[in-house]
């Protein structure tokens, strides 16, 4: 059962490596090879010719930490719903009703954060 | 000769290490065939990009390196491999390595459960769609972290928006794929497309209309729109939008940093592509049983069709103006998720009536 998953790992550690051996290649390379002659303007952020007056870790729109949370909220609802969904056909109508009930709470909730305006971005 | 070398873990290694070194070579060899291919798609795939956006836009596109401009994407690879990485000094410098190999790693990893044709696909695993939700899911932390390691004004806002943007669109996607497991019982993707073989119509050989593209019709677009959106692919670029935010989190990756997070965005759109095949247009099955359409191979109709997908990705961004932000949040919450929460309804019932295709 477990073994199933062997290859699964080990494509796990060959992306990784497809990932870091390039850019440890790219790395090399190109200092051998290519010009590398830093300064402190071309190693700072880029900001379109300006020097970069404050920090880039500044205060953002609480709205993308909402998407976050509702994005928990809903992706555990499709998780409940993976196991449902597989045997639906062997559980019937009395399984299918209440998942319908749990699902009618969720979308209660859905469009009480949707009156609220919590899904407008303007 | 064959038998000499299956013999060669065993000699080498003794009767306990033996079976294992053998396990992990083949399948060490099975994951090459796969990873290399891919790859080789990944590199042409941004070739047919240029050259089929040019023919849209009536230019000839590529054709300097090599006939046909064939030997483009390695020059490209070459030139990107010669470039200086610059690393900024307010960057966090360990981060801002791992993020291209957190975009990079989940979209090749993805392919492990795969089916290529019958029989063909590295890991068999019962919880096959629940891995792929997963490995789909991680790549937006490589996004994440790599807006937020640059430290860049720009990066930071292009990262915020790309994880809103694909955590919405994932919801839709998880609720389609929802949809997808209720008709197929099962979480293995060889079951799956085995499963669309069956029906009145492929009965009479029509196998084109059992497949779940047809009666999860809605679900099909929204997938797939979804998986655009996903891939920050345009329309939905807003998230790299060079107008607005020069290339959002990638903006201060150059070389082989950079190319690794252009591999992951071709490698996830193929992804992308062979799914919507494998799970709405019957994977490796021909359309219509019939020995005209056999003589391709199982894997020949799979590729076939997941060139045809990736082509679409291609004409939407070569067709459709860029959406704006608002516009994108509105389309995958409030038409996306309501729309596929109402047809889990919709076929939950169609399942309980004596009309439901699926027993």
């Amino acid at each position: 059962m477990l073994a199933e998953y062997y290859p699964v790992l080990l494509f796990m550690l060959v992306g990784t490596a497809i990932g870091v051996v390039p850019m440890a290649l790219g790395r090399t390379v190109s200092l051998l090879l290519g010009t590398h002659r830093p300064d402190a303007e071309k190693n700072s952020p880029y900001e379109c010719g300006f020097e970069a007056f404050e920090d880039a870790r500044m205060k953002f729109d609480v709205r993308y930490y909402l998407v976050a949370i509702l994005f928990i909220l809903f992706d555990l609802e499709i998780a409940f719903l993976f196991p449902w969904a597989v045997v639906l056909n062997e559980i019937g109508l009395f399984g299918f009703l209440s998942m319908m009930v749990f699902l009618g709470i969720l979308v209660v909730g859905f469009f009480y954060e949707w009156r609220k305006g919590a899904l407008d971005w303007d | 000769m064959v038998d000499w070398i299956l013999t060669r873990p065993d000699a080498w290694f003794g009767p306990v290490w033996g079976p294992a070194v053998f396990d992990t070579t083949a399948n060490l060899a099975f994951i090459v065939a796969i990873v290399v291919p891919l790859l080789l798609c990944v590199a042409y795939l941004t070739l047919w990009e240029r050259k089929f956006i040019g023919w849209i836009q009536i230019r000839i596109g590529p054709n300097r390196v090599g006939p046909l401009g064939l030997l483009q994407p390695i020059a490209d690879g070459i030139k990107l491999l010669l470039k200086e990485i610059i690393v900024p000094t307010q960057a966090s410098t360990q981060l801002f390595f791992v993020a291209p190999v957190m975009v990079l790693m989940p979209a090749l990893a993805a392919w492990a459960v795969i089916p290529f044709a019958p029989e063909v696909v590295l890991a068999d695993v019962n919880a096959g769609l629940l891995y792929l939700m997963a490995m789909t899911s991680l790549g937006v932390y490589g996004v994440i972290i790599a807006g937020w390691a640059s430290n860049s004004k720009y990066a930071f806002l292009g990262a915020m928006r790309s994880a809103a943007q694909m955590v919405s669109y994932e919801l839709a996607m998880g609720f389609s794929l929802v949809v997808v497991l209720m008709v197929s019982g099962s979480l293995n993707l060889s079951d799956i497309v085995n499963g669309q073989g069956r029906g009145s119509f492929a009965a009479k050989g029509l196998n084109f209309l059992s497949w779940n593209w047809l009666p999860l019709l809605p679900i099909v677009v929204v997938y797939f729109v979804s998986g655009v959106a996903e891939t920050n692919r345009a329309p939905f670029d807003v998230v790299e939008g060079e107008s607005e935010i020069v290339a959002g989190h990638m903006v201060e990756y150059s070389g082989m940093a950079f190319a690794m997070f252009f591999l992951g965005e071709y490698a996830n759109m193929i992804l992308i592509s062979t799914l919507t095949a494998v799970m709405f247009f019957g994977g490796w099955q021909a359309p219509i049983d019939s020995a005209l359409f056999n003589w391709l191979p199982p894997f020949g109709w799979l590729a076939l069709k997941v060139f045809v997908v990736v082509t679409l990705f291609l004409w939407f961004r070569a067709t459709f103006p860029r959406y704006r932000y608002d516009q994108i949040m509105r389309l995958g919450w409030k038409i996306f998720i309501p729309l596929t929460l109402a047809w889990i309804a919709v076929i939950g019932i169609w399942m309980q009536t004596p009309w439901s295709l699926w027993r």
